[in-house]
This record gives C-alpha cells, sequence and structure tokens, in this order.
C-alpha cells in the first residue's frame, strides 16, 4: 500500500483522484468553498491549499496525491493566508448576517469564525445589485455571492441548463444569466440545485411562509396540509434527529399545533398517480404510439423537456404529479363542505422541491381554470416554522394523518426516490402481487445511484425496456441518444435532482455522502414497513374514487389541455 | 501557383526565387510595421512604385529563368525593422543604405540619387555624435544586435511566400520532413535547450517530447499571439515581417509530436499581423506547404487563426484554449497540463511565435550551434521591445546574458534628454524592477527570477530619475486588476485591495500599516493565486516595495512625492524673486487661484489649485514651480 504523510499522518492512498479526499480520510476538515466531489475542479476558492516540505503550496483540490508526498494543511503561512483570503471575500460581501436568511447556516459566516476574522480592514465598495425576485422558486442576491461558481456548475455539468455564467472580468465578475437578463427569462426550470450548493445566501429558496401563517390566522380558512415523501425523511435533520429518520408522526403533530387544520399524506396523491400513470403505460404499449412514455411527477423535468427538447414533449405521461392529483381531489371532497360552513379550503404543499413552486401556477395544473394547491413550502421552510413556533420537535409524540387520506401504499412512498415511480407502477402492472414480485422488482436494476438505470421486464407476453434516470444532465444524454435512434425504451422515469426528491432542491443541506445514504434508507425502510405494498391494495382508494373521482377522472387527474 | 509535390518541387521553386532575388538591381525596402505604417509608409510605398512605374499590388511572377522583368527594381512593404524611433524606415539594396524618418515628399531625391545613380540621400541617413551612418548594419543599434529570428524582419517582402523562400524560408521543414524522423526533431529541439519566449521559460523540447508520448493520438499546436504586455511587440513583430518562420516552425513542432492541425490565437488589435498570417497561410495552402500529404511526404496539417478578444488572461496557456474552444477565458488548475489535456482535452504544444520563429534555424544549423549563442542555461537570442525614457526605442535582438547596459547605453543610445537612469521593468506587468546595481548583470531566465524579475515575453520600459516609483507601481497593478479574470478571490480581490491601497498613497492618503497591508496581500497573491499571471500580479509592487521603500515611505509620511509626478503630494509655488508679476499665470489659471498686483510677486491659493500646470507651463520667466 502506498502512502502520503499529511499533518505527520500517513494515510493510505486508495486511489483517491486528489489529496483533498486524503487530508479529509485523515480527519481533518480542510474548508473549501468550491469543491464537490461531483462537480468538475474548478479551484478558484484557494481556501484548500497545502504546503509540502519545500514550502512550495498548492491547492489540494486539483493535485494527485503521489507516494510518499509530505504535506502541511496548517502551516502558520497557510492560516494567515486563509484569514487573508477570508477577510477579502467577507470585505465584497454584503455582511447584513444577522437578518440573513442563512444566519447560521452560511458556510462563509463558519468560516470567518472558524479562522478567526474578527475585523476587515477593506471598506466595501462593490455597488450594490438589484436582488433577482423574478423565480418563483429561487432568489438571486448577488451581493452575497462569491463567485466560488458552485452553481454555475451544478446548472451546467448536473443538470445541463447553463440557466447562469460568470459575465465580466476582475473584481466586476458576476454570476448572472445572460445579458443580464433575470432568471425568470432563462431557461431555469427551478430544481433549486443551486441553492443546495450556494454556500452563502447569494441563491435562496423563494420563501412562502408568510402566506401559510395567514392563511392559518384567518378564522375562514381550513388549511389543508399534503406532505410529500420525501419530507418525512429529512425535516429531522435540524432538530437533531438521527439522519434518515422517519419524522412524520411528529411532523403531523407539529402541524396540528401550529393550527392546520385538516393534514394529509401526498403518497395518497402517489397511489392515485400509480393507477393513472399504469393505465396511460399499458394503452401506449398496447397502441405503441409515444413512447416511450416519460414520467410527469417531476417538475423540474417537465419543464426541462418542454424547453431544452420539445420534440419528446407528447411523450410526457398527461397525468399530474402526485401533488397535482391530490389537491383538486381534496379541494373537491370539500367542496360541499365548504360552501356548508362558508369556509374555503386552502392547500399548503409541503414538498421537498423548489419546481413544485413553479408548477402549481401552471395552467394545466389548474382545475376549471382554479388553482389547486394553493401554496408550496419546502421542507427548508417547515422547519424554519417549526422553530418559528418553539415546537421542541425532536420530543413530539408521533399522530398519524387524517382521514380518509391518511392511507397509502409503500410503493407510493418510494416516489420520493430515484427508481421509485417506476417500482410502484411495476408493482401496480405485476400479475402476480406476491414477496417474489417484490423482489424481483427490487433487483431489477431500477435502485442504486446510478445516473443512468435499464431495466428489461415481462409484462404479460411483452418484454418492456425501461430507463431510470436522475440529474438532467443524465436526462440529457438519454433523450439524445433516443434522438439518435442508438436507444430504445418504453419507459423511461426522470428526476431532475440527482438521487431524485430526497436531494431535491427545497431540502436541508448538507447533503454529503452520510445524509445521501441515510435519507435513501430511510425511504426505503418506509416502504418496507409498510403493510400494504401494492397501489391496488390501499382500501382507501375505492371509496375517494367513488365518493370523489369518478366520472371527473381527467380534469381531476390529468394535466388540462393535453 | 502550382502546387508543390514533392521536395524537387519546392526545390525548383526556391531556386527560382533566390534567382529573382539575385538578378534584382536594385530592392527597395519600404517598412510596413505597424509602427511606419502610422508614420505614412504606406504613401511612401505607393510614391515610389509611382516613381518606378510599379503597380502596387503586384504579384511576384517568375519570368523565364526567374530573370527580374521590368527595370531590374524592385520594391516591397517589409515587417519592422525595429529601429521604431526613427521611422518610417526604407532599406535600399545592395547598398544597404537605411534612410530614417522618410515622408513621401522624399521619395522622388531617392528616386534620383540612389536609385538612379546609387548614391546616398545624405540628409536622410542616421547620424549620430557627428558620424553619418549610411549602411544599416553600422549603425550602432544594429552593430549590438545579433539577428536570428529577426534576420528577415524588414529584409524581406513580408505579404510574399516567394520572398521567404529566397532566404531560407521552409528549408528546415524540408530537412525535417525529409532526412529527420519526429523523435530526431524533438531530440534536437530538446538537446537545444531552447527556452519558452513567452514568460516562463520552459524547455520547449520536454513539452515536445511530452505530447508526443501520449496515449492520445489526436494532438494540436497552438500558438500564443496573444501578446498582451504594455509596451511590448516582439512576437507582433515576427508575425507582420516574417510570419513564415514561425507557421514554419508550427509545422516542424506538429510533424515533431504527430498533430495534424495547429491554430494561432493572436490579439484582434494585431489587425496587420492577422492579416499578414492570413496572406502567408493562404500562399502556403496553395503552394501545398500546408495541407494535406505535404510534399509528398504523408504528413498533413491545417492550420486556423483564432482572434482573442483582448482579455490579457488569454495569453495563459489553458485561458487561452479554453478562448479557442469558445469558452470564457479563465485559466483553470493543474493537472492536468496543456501536455496532457490541452486544446479541445487533448495533448497540445503551446508555443509563443518567438519561441516557434527559433525552431527552424535548431533544426538547419543544429543544437550545438545554438549553444554556441547565448548562456549555457539560456542558450539562443532574445528580442525585447526597448520603450520608455530611452534614445532608440524599438525591437532589439540580442543573446541571452547581454547586460542591461549594453542595451540601453550601446544599443539604446542611453536614457533620453541626458537623464539618470533610474530603474528598468522587465517582464512588463507580470516582471519586477531592475535598478542601476543590476546593469551588470546579464539578462537570462534564471539570472533574473533570481531577482524576483522575470524576463517575461520580453517588454523593457526604461525609468529616469523624474519616474515615480509608486507611480509605476500603481499603474501596472491598475493593468493588472483591471485584467484579472475574476476566477480566484487572492488574485479578483487582492488585486483590487492592492490597488485601492496604492491610490491612497499616491493622493496623499496613505498611512504606515497600509504600506505592510500592501506587502502582506502582495505575498499572499504571490503564493495563493491559481495562474502564473496571477501570482505574478503583486510583483511590480513587491520589487519596487522592496528597492524603493524610502520613496513609499516619502509619500506616506512626509506626503511628498520627489519626481512630482504624484499631482495630489505636489503643489505649485511662484518664486517671488523670480516673478515679475506679469499677470500671465492668473489669466491662465482655469480655477481663479491665482491672484496678486501687476509688477509684484503673484500668490497661488493651494486650496483652490487643481494642479493642472498651465501656470508653470505659461510662465515666460520659469517663476513656478513644484515644491
Amino acid at each position: 500500500m502506498d502512502y502520503m504523510t499529511i499533518d505527520g499522518i500517513k494515510v493510505p492512498i486508495e486511489g483517491e483522484k486528489n489529496i483533498l479526499s486524503l487530508i479529509r480520510k485523515a480527519g481533518i476538515d480542510i474548508p473549501t468553498f468550491c469543491y464537490h466531489s461531483d462537480l468538475s475542479i474548478y479551484g478558484a476558492c484557494r481556501m484548500c491549499m497545502v504546503e509540502d516540505e519545500r514550502g512550495k503550496m498548492f491547492a489540494s483540490c486539483s493535485e494527485q496525491p503521489r507516494p510518499g508526498m509530505v504535506i502541511h494543511t496548517n502551516t502558520k503561512k497557510l492560516q494567515q493566508y486563509r484569514k487573508l483570503i477570508i477577510e477579502l471575500l467577507l470585505s465584497s460581501h454584503c455582511r447584513d448576517c444577522t437578518t440573513c436568511t442563512k444566519n447560521g447556516m452560511c458556510e462563509l459566516q463558519s468560516l470567518a469564525y472558524r479562522v478567526g476574522v474578527h475585523a476587515v480592514r477593506f471598506l466595501n465598495k462593490k455597488e450594490e445589485l438589484p436582488i433577482d425576485m423574478s423565480s418563483e422558486c429561487i432568489v438571486r442576491d448577488p451581493n452575497k455571492c462569491i463567485l466560488c461558481g458552485d452553481c454555475v456548475r451544478t446548472c451546467a455539468e448536473n443538470q445541463a441548463v447553463g440557466a447562469i455564467d460568470f459575465a465580466h472580468r476582475g473584481s466586476k465578475m458576476q454570476i448572472t444569466p445572460a445579458f443580464g437578463k433575470q432568471i425568470a427569462e432563462t431557461d431555469c426550470v427551478g430544481c433549486g440545485q443551486c441553492a443546495v450548493v450556494c454556500p452563502t445566501a447569494a441563491i435562496s429558496i423563494r420563501t412562502n411562509v408568510t402566506e401559510v401563517w395567514n392563511a392559518i390566522e384567518d378564522p375562514n380558512v381550513r388549511v389543508v396540509a399534503q406532505i410529500a415523501p420525501a419530507v418525512r425523511i429529512a425535516v429531522g435533520d435540524r432538530f437533531n434527529l438521527p439522519k434518515g429518520e422517519n419524522a412524520m408522526g411528529k411532523l403531523v403533530k407539529a402541524l396540528r399545533i401550529m393550527g392546520f387544520d385538516e393534514v394529509y399524506d401526498t403518497n395518497f396523491g402517489a397511489d392515485l398517480t400509480v393507477i393513472e400513470e399504469s393505465r396511460e403505460f399499458a394503452q401506449r404499449l398496447e397502441s405503441g404510439e409515444k413512447l416511450p412514455l416519460f414520467t410527469s411527477c417531476c417538475p423540474g423535468w417537465v419543464k426541462f423537456c418542454e424547453t431544452k427538447y420539445p420534440e419528446f414533449k407528447d411523450n410526457i405521461s398527461t397525468c399530474r404529479s402526485p401533488m397535482g392529483m391530490f389537491s383538486p381531489v381534496i379541494r373537491e371532497y370539500f367542496a360541499k363542505k365548504d360552501k356548508e360552513e362558508g369556509k374555503t379550503t386552502y392547500i399548503v404543499a409541503i414538498m421537498p422541491c423548489t419546481a413544485k413552486k413553479a408548477e402549481i401556477h401552471r395552467p394545466d395544473n389548474f382545475t376549471n381554470g382554479r388553482q389547486d394547491t394553493d401554496i408550496v413550502i419546502t421542507t427548508q421552510e417547515i422547519i424554519r416554522m417549526i422553530k418559528q413556533v418553539g415546537i421542541k420537535f425532536d420530543a413530539l409524540h408521533s399522530e398519524a394523518c387524517d382521514m380518509p387520506f391518511s392511507m397509502a401504499s409503500g410503493g407510493a412512498s418510494i416516489f420520493g426516490i430515484t427508481g421509485g415511480v417506476t417500482e410502484a407502477v411495476l408493482r401496480h402492472l405485476a400479475p402476480d402481487k406476491d414477496h417474489t414480485t417484490l423482489e424481483n422488482i427490487k433487483y431489477s436494476g431500477v435502485r442504486g445511484k446510478e445516473g443512468m438505470k435499464e431495466a428489461t421486464v415481462k409484462l404479460g407476453d411483452k418484454e418492456v425496456k425501461i430507463a431510470v434516470v436522475h440529474g438532467l444532465k443524465n436526462a440529457a444524454n438519454l433523450l439524445d441518444s433516443i434522438k439518435a435512434g442508438t436507444a430504445h425504451y418504453d419507459f423511461v422515469e426522470v428526476m431532475a435532482c440527482r438521487r431524485g426528491c430526497i436531494l431535491g432542491g427545497g431540502q436541508p443541506v448538507p447533503m454529503g455522502p452520510t445524509t445521501r445514504t441515510a435519507r435513501m434508507n430511510g425511504i426505503y425502510e418506509v416502504d418496507q414497513l409498510s403493510s400494504i405494498r401494492y397501489t391496488d391494495e390501499n382500501p382507501l382508494i375505492d371509496r375517494i374514487w367513488d365518493d370523489v373521482i369518478k366520472g371527473h377522472e381527467h380534469e381531476l387527474l390529468h394535466r388540462a389541455g393535453v | 501557383m502550382n502546387k508543390l509535390k514533392s521536395r524537387e518541387d519546392l526545390s525548383a521553386l526556391r531556386a527560382k526565387a533566390e534567382k529573382r532575388i539575385a538578378n534584382i538591381k536594385c530592392r527597395i525596402l519600404i517598412c510596413a510595421g505597424t509602427g511606419c505604417l502610422a508614420g505614412g509608409s504606406l504613401k511612401i510605398y505607393e510614391k515610389m512604385c509611382e516613381l518606378c512605374g510599379k503597380d502596387t499590388d503586384a504579384e511576384i511572377v517568375f519570368g523565364p529563368e526567374a530573370a527580374h522583368s521590368d527595370s531590374d527594381i524592385d520594391i516591397q512593404k517589409s515587417g519592422c525593422h525595429g529601429f521604431c524611433e526613427m521611422g518610417p524606415l526604407v532599406r535600399i539594396e545592395p547598398y544597404n543604405y537605411l534612410y530614417i524618418k522618410v515622408k513621401a515628399e522624399d521619395c522622388e531625391e531617392i528616386y534620383n540619387t540612389t536609385i538612379k545613380e546609387g548614391k546616398p540621400v545624405e540628409r536622410l541617413l542616421y547620424k549620430m555624435d557627428g558620424v553619418t551612418y549610411p549602411a544599416q548594419e553600422d549603425i550602432p543599434f544594429y552593430a549590438g544586435q545579433m539577428r536570428l529570428v529577426l534576420k528577415n524582419c524588414g529584409h524581406i517582402g513580408a505579404e510574399h511566400i516567394e520572398e521567404s523562400l529566397a532566404f531560407d524560408g521552409y528549408k528546415a521543414l524540408e530537412k525535417a520532413l525529409f532526412s529527420m524522423t519526429p523523435e530526431e526533431v524533438v531530440n534536437v529541439i530538446y538537446d537545444s535547450n531552447l527556452r519558452g519566449r513567452g514568460g516562463g521559460g520552459f524547455q520547449t523540447g520536454y513539452k515536445w517530447r511530452q505530447v508526443a508520448r501520449q496515449a492520445e493520438k489526436t494532438r494540436y499546436v497552438v500558438c500564443n499571439g496573444d501578446e498582451g504586455d504594455p509596451g511590448a511587440f516582439m512576437d507582433r513583430s515576427v508575425m507582420e515581417g516574417d510570419p513564415h518562420k514561425m507557421i514554419e516552425g508550427m509545422l516542424i513542432a506538429a510533424y515533431a509530436v504527430g498533430a495534424s492541425e495547429g491554430y494561432i490565437y493572436v490579439r484582434a488589435e494585431y489587425p496587420l499581423a492577422v492579416s499578414r498570417l492570413k496572406t502567408a497561410i493562404a500562399q502556403a495552402e496553395e503552394a501545398g506547404l500546408i495541407g494535406d500529404d505535404i510534399l509528398g511526404s504523408g504528413f498533413s496539417f491545417r492550420l486556423h487563426i483564432n482572434k482573442g478578444a483582448g482579455a490579457f488572461v488569454c495569453g495563459e496557456g489553458s485561458a487561452l484554449t479554453a478562448s479557442i474552444e469558445g469558452e470564457r477565458g479563465m485559466p483553470r488548475t493543474k493537472p492536468p497540463r496543456t501536455v496532457e489535456q490541452g486544446l479541445f482535452g487533448k495533448p497540445t504544444v503551446l508555443n509563443n511565435v518567438e519561441t516557434y520563429a527559433n525552431v527552424p534555424l535548431i533544426i538547419l544549423n543544429g543544437s550545438d550551434w545554438y549553444h554556441t549563442i547565448g548562456t549555457e542555461k539560456s542558450p539562443g537570442t532574445k528580442a525585447f521591445a526597448v520603450t520608455g525614457s530611452i534614445n532608440n526605442t524599438g525591437l532589439i535582438e540580442v543573446p541571452m546574458g547581454t547586460s542591461l547596459r549594453e542595451i540601453i547605453y550601446d544599443i539604446g543610445g542611453g536614457i533620453k534628454g541626458g537623464k539618470e537612469f533610474k530603474a528598468v521593468q522587465i517582464g512588463g506587468p507580470s516582471g519586477g524592477c531592475l535598478i542601476s546595481t543590476d546593469l551588470d548583470d546579464p539578462l537570462d531566465f534564471d539570472s533574473l527570477s533570481a531577482k524576483g524579475a522575470m524576463i517575461g515575453s520580453g517588454g523593457l520600459v526604461i525609468m529616469d530619475e523624474d519616474t515615480c516609483m509608486v507611480e509605476v507601481a500603481r499603474f501596472f497593478m491598475n493593468f493588472t486588476q483591471n485584467e484579472s479574470c475574476g476566477k480566484c478571490v487572492p488574485c479578483r480581490e487582492g488585486t483590487m485591495r492592492m490597488l485601492e491601497i496604492l491610490e491612497d498613497i499616491v493622493n496623499g492618503r496613505g498611512t504606515m500599516e497600509q504600506l505592510d497591508l500592501l506587502e502582506e496581500l502582495g505575498n499572499a497573491i504571490k503564493d495563493t493565486a491559481l495562474c502564473g499571471l496571477g501570482k505574478s500580479a503583486a510583483l511590480p509592487v513587491l520589487s519596487t516595495l522592496r528597492v524603493f521603500r524610502d520613496e513609499y515611505e516619502e509619500h506616506v509620511r512626509d506626503k511628498k512625492c520627489r519626481t512630482g509626478t504624484c499631482k495630489a503630494l505636489s503643489s505649485y509655488v511662484i518664486s517671488p524673486e523670480l516673478c515679475k508679476g506679469c499677470s500671465k499665470c492668473a489669466r491662465n489659471c482655469p480655477v481663479g487661484a491665482i491672484s496678486g498686483q501687476i509688477k509684484s510677486p503673484y500668490t497661488i491659493d493651494q486650496s483652490k489649485c487643481i494642479k493642472c500646470g498651465a501656470c508653470a507651463d505659461n510662465c515666460p520667466f520659469k517663476a513656478i514651480s513644484i515644491a
């Protein structure tokens, strides 16, 4: 085994691509702003500089480990330089920390504290730039940008969108949409992955907390919450719960304390989606038209396809997303009661997703011209609301959701992870509903973290070719190969965010490797612990179908106008 | 022109071209470099053509036996002669007369006296210390030089490949293609220890060898013609004056490393270089010296020109390749190095213009010959652009290891106005300052980097006693600050802060703590910046701060600029003894700061004075001075 020496510690080299990984392996948390293991190496922040035996300094992110190398990560000079670099960053940065949305979560703030910057010797002479509030999903505040470029690379490399890039040079450099446009004028799909990697509040989630509090405050409003599958395994992150733990019961209780009138599980909506999407898929397979069928649950993906690959628009399922199906059903369910009580139903969707904030305003998600979901708040926002109220979340006793939407299948719960939609649909379409079927589907190839997964499944006498992609760059690659005629599929599931909704743009950060694995395990555990694994075993579906949906399937469950 | 299909075809064409030159009775070379063009040399060319009965767009056509046809007179637009201070320049062969500061009106006399009768026009010859120098080669400016790379610059027509062929053009390519293997070519360059003339001084042969060894077979050769240092124009002169030499160098490099495509990255601010290169490439393509199966050797090569949009940072290798690819010109982290993953992610040889122009010489004459020139570790010559407070500004070429004294006093003719030499900024905004104690030290890569300076691309800005070194540092910092790409924090934020401090100092707002901060910032940038440009951005400040700290301290502590350059620190005063009370100063003052009674001394109200100097310029009695 080859070794190198880091601060006197002998560290084995085990195929690490850079010295930085080895330093972290040695247990030293070397700071970085611009390094993310799943993005290309940028090397701009210079925080990860190290010094070798001869006093030569280099950035550890871009240097390959060599056997016998001896480096130091915390010499006096390095400490001095790191401090100066932070001071320089702070000197051109808006320093309204106490009122910043990222206060306490800001990497610049915490590193400044860590390296001991207690004074800034330079005046901030930067011209104040306008805040871009044009997007329903994210807010860009260029005054808080430290130009690490993480967002630029995420948007281009992982998402193949490229809505933002660098403009101007030197101290006038900015990250901006092309030609100084606003973000809403670009191809931004609202996935929020830029906000996930942003170390400061230069890109943050557009918050809608005030609207929710206003609705709760109003006695004439029936405030209904629906909670997406991926929220429950991430919400505990900020309340000292173990990573990935299912905190659905505590969240339901917290919402009731806050004043929500009804609390439902979006998984019920996912079960509706399974039924409708399976039906649609079976029809298309039968007719052989508009194949492959693309899933439509992910609004980031739908917008991406519409703007970048419009030729595939008709291949997208006409189904609304689980949230999009559930809201009109809830509204229809309360229609009579609302009239009797003189109330209006206000539907709050609690989502791991920033793009959902835009989805609810799409006309094809309206029923009879009315917006169905009133507001979307993300996991991060619901955490903030719980903290505002001062609820001791970790000490709460769990409670169940309200009837008649309190039950859902395990298949619905895995909608929150890549491959989940496909798995649920396959379960639904499988003729034999036994344990072996579950295991066969589980190991068919739809699970896992690879960006592009393929499976071939026998449905009846047909061999069905399935692809599952997550991360829009992988989607773009797949679409390109379909276009080129080199790939053929019948069913394609796309999630805009890597790993699916568990790492959505609205989820609490950071989302490092440990968090990712914990959330994945968490969401599969929800499925495993369900006594109902197949959508068609959900006893409540039939009731709602008969009472609410029957005869209105298309207007309630499918996108208007398609 | 018929495409050359074999080595024999090329030899035949060369023979014709040589014969044509040999048959010329009188050859007029009119400098059409950027400087002389601006001085009106095109008009001289047109006038000369008219007088000699020539067509201004005449192509070179070879008559029977390559006899020179009409009237045995040849007129060519040449590249830069280097003696820009004295332009526009006209050289007349076979007498080798160099006429300086020529105007179109002088043409008739030149025609009648020199071309018709072979006699010099005395008044147009260079004179120094009472001596007249008819022959160009005897002029001290040229006599002290060793022009190898620039040999043809000014001596051949820059717009005809036939001219280049007559003066050894493509001879080295011929030798490489037909009597050397690619490995042998790499070895000769490696053994010659030719070091990159773009600034770094990295071994060219080492780069080539590494590219040749890559597993990836698609390779590129790229020429860096993005010469961006203020006051530097070595590469421009080669591209304008002898473009084929550089192209030949690139062809040889491509042959050596197995590349079949090349790019020349040249600044768009060099329109003449771009057009001469385009002409040269088109002619080389037509002749079959660029293209498929060159001279039947089986070696193919295509050459493209990319125009840079004026970013200084695009002279940095990885920013340059990014720019060619159509990306934002920003340096990237290395490794991977350009030799491994350069242009389009493929192994790439990246050298600058002057480096490529050295290649044909080395291939023709061998590496041992090359080692006889220059110093042991920096063999060969180096071109320098000499500007600033010096009598003979211009472009020179000297062996590596020549001292600054020889350059400034022997070749450059000394400091302008007989003033005292103070310092020289070498290597442009990335370089450092050399002072009088450095005058006799050799100029080569290693001895300069030992002094914290660098040879850079070869810009020499000479400064005299009237130059304020703090202002010089501010000037260069302003340049690098503007040209920082903005990628890494130390360069983006650090240079901006350094500039702010320097502006404070020259405006009399500086503090002693700021001097320490300046040094702290400078060292941090030097050690932590991402690319070579960033790492060297602070060098002018660090080196002036080291050598001229007393001047900085005067600015800060005494609020005084000894040269009077920093206006905020100087005040204009009227000497009561010298003032005659004529009131001219008061009448010329734009802000009404001067008052007094006629025939008695006037005074300046310092609170109103804007230090424009109009009073001092207009005082007939030299009674107003800077204090």
